[in-house]
């Protein structure tokens, strides 16, 4: 028995974000993929999404000014 | 000033000069130690050859033909007449000895391997820098070192080792420079481009000095002193004993002396040219002059706080400021500053002469530098700087034509940008209008020493004069005091009444009615003018007054500080009292309506009228505390004995249970931890109880006016001196440490009781026991120290924050970026909003709907 992290209530929802809205985002700020924050592809809350470097992660996370908020991370090899 | 760009610089790249570059960029050979001639000329071939630059006036460079401070200066060379090395290269050369083979020069690295390697170092080059890759050359030749044999020639290799500071030993025999020298001549390009010398035609020989370059005399000025006679900088001095031993150094050579001498000569030219380099070489003694004072060199000339970066490029000094002690003045405008006469003469403001303002300018030449207002240079159009005294003022009068530049004094509503340091927000500079006024300090209204952090304890200040046209109105518009007045950290106002201003508003408003006369007097001496809203009747009420100030639009609904409510009606002040909750800074939202909705002049000059509102009342009124203020009638003393005496005897039955063992363990605590948290709540319990008895039953006195508008002091403080002081704590416990078993020599060991454990029960009118005072001294000690280290602590933690984040900025798209462009925040703070487009960091969507729309309240 381990302890499941996604489970805990400090753990926001982590998804993996299909390559079109990938685009999206990137045209929207006008961005290339090295401007994003990064997560290490060992990182405990996305090792059930099946994601490989390169890929990017959206957080869904609850804001005590704005409700829910978005942020996008991209998966990096340690 | 305005030159045509011909080149524009593209990229600097940072490299070592080959002996050949040195001479070629030479303009004078260096021969002879001497520096002057019998007459006092530079000798030619000496240190202080004409050729090098000029530092004397009147002379001409001979090289470049321009006069003192046009010629930048020239360098020299002498040609050594053994090789040294440079000391400041000693660890470079001792790698590349290291890491290559004696006999072929190529680095002890089998060519099989070479490939795997260079992509491993270009990775870490990249990532960690030139030095991590340098490291790691090492680690990998000494891998290969220990095989001892040249993989691609097979020789033996010995061991190298570096004697510091500068000379270096194979197997215990020691390798000259030139031996060195002649080592770095055999290693390759291609490998030394694996150790990450990158420069093109670099060759690492060049690390050994053979040709020395002499640097400029404009860059070691000799110093005439008052005697007639010359002091040589210290770099001249260092030079002259390098060009003297090596003299010395060539005649021994050609006289086929003795090699024992060579060498020492030899030694004593590298010591001097390493000193030359860096004075505070560890192992050797630094070079001293004749009174033992040591030299200051090239090295110190550019470190430490005195160096050239951090004294003269990072602290660079700046014309048209000023600094001096701060002081207040309730009685000028929020947005001036009030500078000294004094300085107001030595601050200047260019201003240009034209067809319409010819004859207001004259008027300041007229003046002259020594008359306020007056001016004290003027520019003419070829950029010709020109003081006006006594003597020119006459012919300067006479040539005045449009387009010279009169530099007039300070005069009343100047701007100029007024600072304080730690300059830790953009409030901590803003622009001021100047209004000179007599005295020696700085004059600032007190309302604006919050955003500051000012106090007037002998704090001081800046003050900085634009000199452009465009500086100025970038001040103005960006920067001015109003502009400044909401915080963009919570949304509320940083600037509002403080100390006198609130009591006075607060004593105006909750007790205060005056005749129509005093009335009147009273508003015009706070710059309000209008009285058209007063009403007739003979006597008026501070209500009334108040209203006067406020624009008769003006809806306002909120709380006081005391909970009741605060109600404005079209510029009508109905109900409530006016302190530090709506008039105070950092708090309430009145002043933040006013600005939303009149802007940024308006509420400075509301604010100011309010203030000087307050502050006349009180000084008509008369204000003054006195120990009579904390008097408490006898009953409620007594009941507030009653009450402390019960605390304690509960307490005592509290300890007695526990002795007892009955006490019964919170949950989560032991026992003794139990007791002590019932100890502390009976004791909290009686001191909020006769701290309310107290400011119920005081006078209604001027401490307790103040306590109650917020303007100095709080309940607690009112409680401590009337009632009493309460239980002092060390780190959240009652003080229980100090002697063996006890807190001081006067009670028994383990004495539990309120009393042995800090709990002061008298208070300061009436007096402490002896023990109670020393109680109050250790809290008070620890309180001290605490904010004697903590706010080093927490400044540097700031500093670190604000270092760390000071180029984020809000892009276009809402996002928060660094300076490459990189998202921080994909929505500034989450939520996106503008915090001091808010109100304390919320957004009233009710308000706007209603403001948009329309509607009933």
């Amino acid at each position: 028995m381990t302890l499941n992290v996604l489970q805990h209530q400090f753990v926001p929802k982590h998804s993996k974000v299909s390559d079109s809205d990938k685009e999206k985002l990137f045209a929207t700020h006008t961005i290339e993929s090295k401007h994003l924050p990064k997560i290490l592809i060992t990182d405990p809350a996305i090792s059930s999404l099946g994601i490989k470097a390169g890929d990017v992660i959206k957080i869904e996370r609850t804001s005590r000014t704005a409700g829910t908020t978005e942020y996008y991370r991209l998966v990096v090899e340690g | 000033m305005n030159q045509q760009v011909h080149k524009k610089v593209e990229s600097i790249s940072f490299g070592i000069f080959s002996p050949k570059q040195i001479t070629e960029a030479s303009t004078a050979k260096v021969v002879t130690p001497e520096l002057y001639d019998k007459e006092g000329y530079p000798v030619d071939g000496g240190l202080m050859d004409l050729r090098l630059g000029v530092i004397d006036p009147g002379l001409r460079c001979k090289t470049c033909g321009q006069k003192l401070k046009e010629c930048p200066g020239h360098f020299g060379f002498i040609d050594l007449a053994r090789p040294v090395v440079h000391i400041k290269f000693v660890r470079q050369i001792l790698d590349l000895l290291k890491s290559s083979c004696k006999s072929c020069g190529r680095i002890i690295i089998p060519d099989e391997s070479m490939k795997r390697y260079v992509a491993i170092l270009d990775k870490i080059g990249e990532e960690e820098g030139f030095e991590a890759r340098r490291r790691k050359i090492k680690e990998i030749v000494r891998k290969y070192k220990l095989k001892e044999k040249c993989p691609h020639c097979g020789t033996k290799q010995d061991k190298i080792k570096l004697e510091k500071p500068y000379n270096f030993y194979e197997n215990d025999i020691r390798l000259s420079p030139i031996e060195v020298r002649a080592r770095l001549e055999k290693l390759s390009d291609e490998d030394l481009r694996i150790f990450g010398f990158k420069q093109k035609d670099f060759r690492p020989e060049w690390l050994i000095i053979t040709v020395m370059q002499i640097p400029p005399v404009t860059m070691r000025p000799s110093i005439t002193l008052e005697s007639g006679e010359r002091s040589e900088d210290d770099l001249t001095h260092k030079l002259g004993d390098i060009v003297r031993i090596n003299q010395r150094l060539f005649e021994n050579i050609n006289a086929g002396a003795p090699e024992v001498i060579i060498e020492d000569l030899w030694d004593l030219l590298q010591y001097h040219i390493t000193t030359f380099f860096d004075n505070a070489v560890a192992q050797l003694p630094p070079a001293r002059h004749r009174g033992g004072q040591v030299l200051k060199t090239l090295s110190s000339r550019i470190s430490s706080k005195e160096g050239r970066i951090r004294h003269n490029l990072a602290g660079k000094r700046t014309d048209f400021s000023a600094r001096t002690v701060i002081s207040p003045d309730p009685l000028i405008e929020l947005n001036e500053v009030g500078v000294p006469t004094k300085m107001a003469m030595h601050l200047t403001v260019p201003e240009r002469v034209s067809e319409w303002n010819k004859e207001y300018l004259k008027n300041y030449v007229k003046n002259g530098p020594k008359k306020y207002p007056g001016a004290n240079y003027i520019i003419t159009p070829d950029g010709k700087r020109k003081a006006i005294t006594v003597e020119t003022q006459e012919e300067i009068l006479e040539s005045l034509e449009n387009g010279f530049i009169i530099e007039r004094h300070l005069i009343d509503g100047d701007v100029a940008l007024f600072n304080r340091q730690p300059s830790l927000h953009r409030m901590s500079m803003m622009c001021h209008k100047v209004k000179v006024l007599p005295g020696k300090t700085f004059r600032l209204n007190p309302a604006v020493c919050n955003p500051y952090n000012a106090d007037f304890d002998g704090d001081e200040m800046n003050l900085h004069i634009p000199q452009t046209e465009e500086a100025r109105a970038e001040a103005k518009i960006l920067m001015l005091v109003e502009t400044q007045i909401i915080s963009p950290r919570y949304g509320l106002s940083v600037v509002g009444c403080i100390q006198d201003a609130i009591t006075g508003n607060y004593l105006l408003t909750k007790e205060l009615v005056l005749s129509r006369n005093e009335a009147v007097d009273l508003l015009y001496a706070c710059g309000q003018t209008d009285l058209s809203d007063l009403s007739n009747k003979d006597k008026i009420d501070g209500l009334e007054v108040f209203s006067i100030l406020l624009p008769n639009d003006f809806n306002f609904i909120g709380k006081d500080k005391s909970g009741n409510d605060v109600k404005i009606v079209d510029g009508k002040l109905k109900c409530g009292y006016m302190d530090k909750a709506n008039l105070g800074q950092e708090s309430g939202l009145m002043l933040r309506n006013i600005y939303e909705k009149y802007g940024p002049s308006y509420t400075a000059d509301l604010l100011g009228k309010i203030s000087k509102l307050g502050v006349t009342v009180l000084a008509r009124r008369g204000f003054s505390i006195g120990l009579s203020d904390i008097d408490l009638p006898k009953e409620a003393k007594e009941e507030i004995i009653n009450v402390i005496d019960k605390a304690e005897q509960d307490a005592l039955r509290l300890i007695d249970t526990y002795y007892a063992g009955n006490l019964e363990a919170l949950p989560g605590r032991t026992i003794m931890e139990t007791l002590e948290v019932r100890i502390l709540e009976v004791l909290n319990r009686s001191r909020n109880k006769s701290g309310d008895i107290a400011m119920k039953k005081v006078q209604n006195s001027a401490a307790v006016t103040m306590a109650r508008c917020g303007s100095r002091g709080n309940p607690l403080q009112i409680a401590q001196m009337t009632a009493i002081v309460g239980q002092q704590a060390l780190r959240g416990q009652r003080i229980s440490r100090g002697f063996s078993g006890r807190t001081l020599t006067y009670f028994k060991r383990e004495d539990l009781s309120p009393k042995a454990r800090g709990f002061i029960r008298n208070n300061y009118k009436s007096g402490m026991k002896p023990h109670e005072f020393f109680f109050g001294a250790m809290t008070g000690r620890d309180a001290l120290m605490d904010t004697a280290l903590r706010t080093p602590k927490s400044g540097y933690l700031y500093r670190r924050l604000s270092n760390a984040m000071q180029d984020l900025k809000v892009d276009y798209d809402g996002s928060v970026r660094d300076a490459s462009g990189r998202i921080v925040q994909f929505s500034y703070g989450e939520d996106g909003l503008d915090v001091s487009k808010t109100k304390n960091g919320e957004l009233d969507v009710q308000k706007i709907v209603h403001e948009v729309v329309g509607g009933k309240n």
